[in-house]
């Protein structure tokens, strides 16, 4: 339990120093590894909060198609980011902070960490999603089972914003290649 | 990057066991952690890593986008259809029951199919956008 918690403060500080790092950056190439790397550590944390489904999506996608996706954006446009106004800074810290506050207020209304009277622990669909299901669909990773089975509906709905955003992008940013080939010849 | 040895040697070595990750991800996807999602997403990052490493030419030689496209929308076709395919089993929509004689064949049944149709789709849509953000690059570089 100890070298949990230990583990579970070192990633929590590697964090706040990857983010005080990320603010002082001008230079974009490090920031996209920087990022790359906060979502590796990130992805530590939920595997640590025994979340490993989370995990494997945030390392997949957070520290690696994001990351290249990045660095083939920096190949389009510049890879240094514009000077920005004193009085612009001033606004834009503000409204961290204020944000930050918030956030900070909002999380003292959620229950301890490891509390048993949440309504996580409470409510009836636990015992319907944890025990019923053994007998129902039969299959040890209830992620799964909720996603597919119980929530199959939400999950058709997912894949399709997906299947929508990626034409979205290919429609964007495809045509325009094909064009300047046409152009070309 | 072509004349980095030791990238291309790594690479090698390492894409093979990534995909094999990936269909482990997906059709183990009931018993241990992750599920389409995680798997097209694991599946995708060895074809970018491919594409990186070997050339974005390679890698469209290897997946040509033509099928990405086709693969992305019979993704969600496998799982659409797997809705319709209940309710003419007589069930309601998705509802994996009636897809084998004993409703709990029935759901592994579903959920196999289903969340193959989201690793599909999550796949092909990611390699698709790397392939137009790389592509952009190359021509453009030519161009100039």
């Amino acid at each position: 339990m100890t070298t949990e918690i230990l583990l579970n403060f070192g990633l929590l500080v590697f964090l706040v120093a990857v983010a005080l790092a990320l603010a002082g950056m001008r230079h974009l190439f490090p920031v996209a590894m920087l990022t790359g790397l906060y979502s590796l550590l990130s992805a530590s944390l939920f595997t640590l909060l025994n979340a490993p489904d989370v995990a494997l999506t945030e390392a997949a996608v957070g520290a690696g198609v994001t990351t290249v996706l990045f660095l083939a954006t920096f190949g389009l446009t510049r890879a240094r980011e514009k000077p920005v106004k004193a009085s612009r800074q001033v606004i834009g810290l503000v409204v961290t902070f204020a944000t930050g506050a918030m956030l900070v207020y909002a999380s003292l209304d959620m229950p301890h960490f490891g509390a048993k009277d949440t309504p996580v622990q409470t409510h009836p669909l636990r015992h319907e999603y944890l025990v019923a299901e053994q007998h129902e669909i039969d299959v040890p990773n209830t992620v799964t089972a909720v996603l597919a089975s119980y929530r199959g509906y939400d999950t058709l709905g997912e894949t399709a914003v997906v299947f929508t955003a990626g034409l979205g992008v290919l429609i964007l940013l495809g045509r325009s290649r094909r064009g300047k080939r046409s152009n070309k010849a | 990057m072509r004349e980095h040895t030791v990238l291309r040697v790594v690479a090698q070595l390492i894409i093979p066991p990534i995909l094999i990750f990936a269909l482990y991800v997906q059709f183990h996807g009931d018993y241990s952690p992750g599920g389409g999602f995680q798997a097209g997403v694991i599946g995708a990052s060895a074809i970018i890593l491919y594409g990186l490493i070997f050339g974005v030419e390679a890698a469209r030689r290897a997946i040509p986008p033509t099928a990405l496209r086709i693969t992305a929308s019979l993704g969600v076709l496998i799982y659409g259809g797997t809705g319709v395919a209940t309710m003419l089993a007589g069930g309601n929509f998705l509802d994996y029951d009636v897809l084998a004689h004993d409703p709990i064949h029935g759901q592994h049944y579903g959920l196999l199919i289903v969340e193959f149709g989201v690793g599909v789709t999550v796949a092909s849509i990611m390699i698709a956008i790397f392939y137009v953000f790389a592509g952009r690059g190359r021509v453009e570089d030519r161009d100039t």
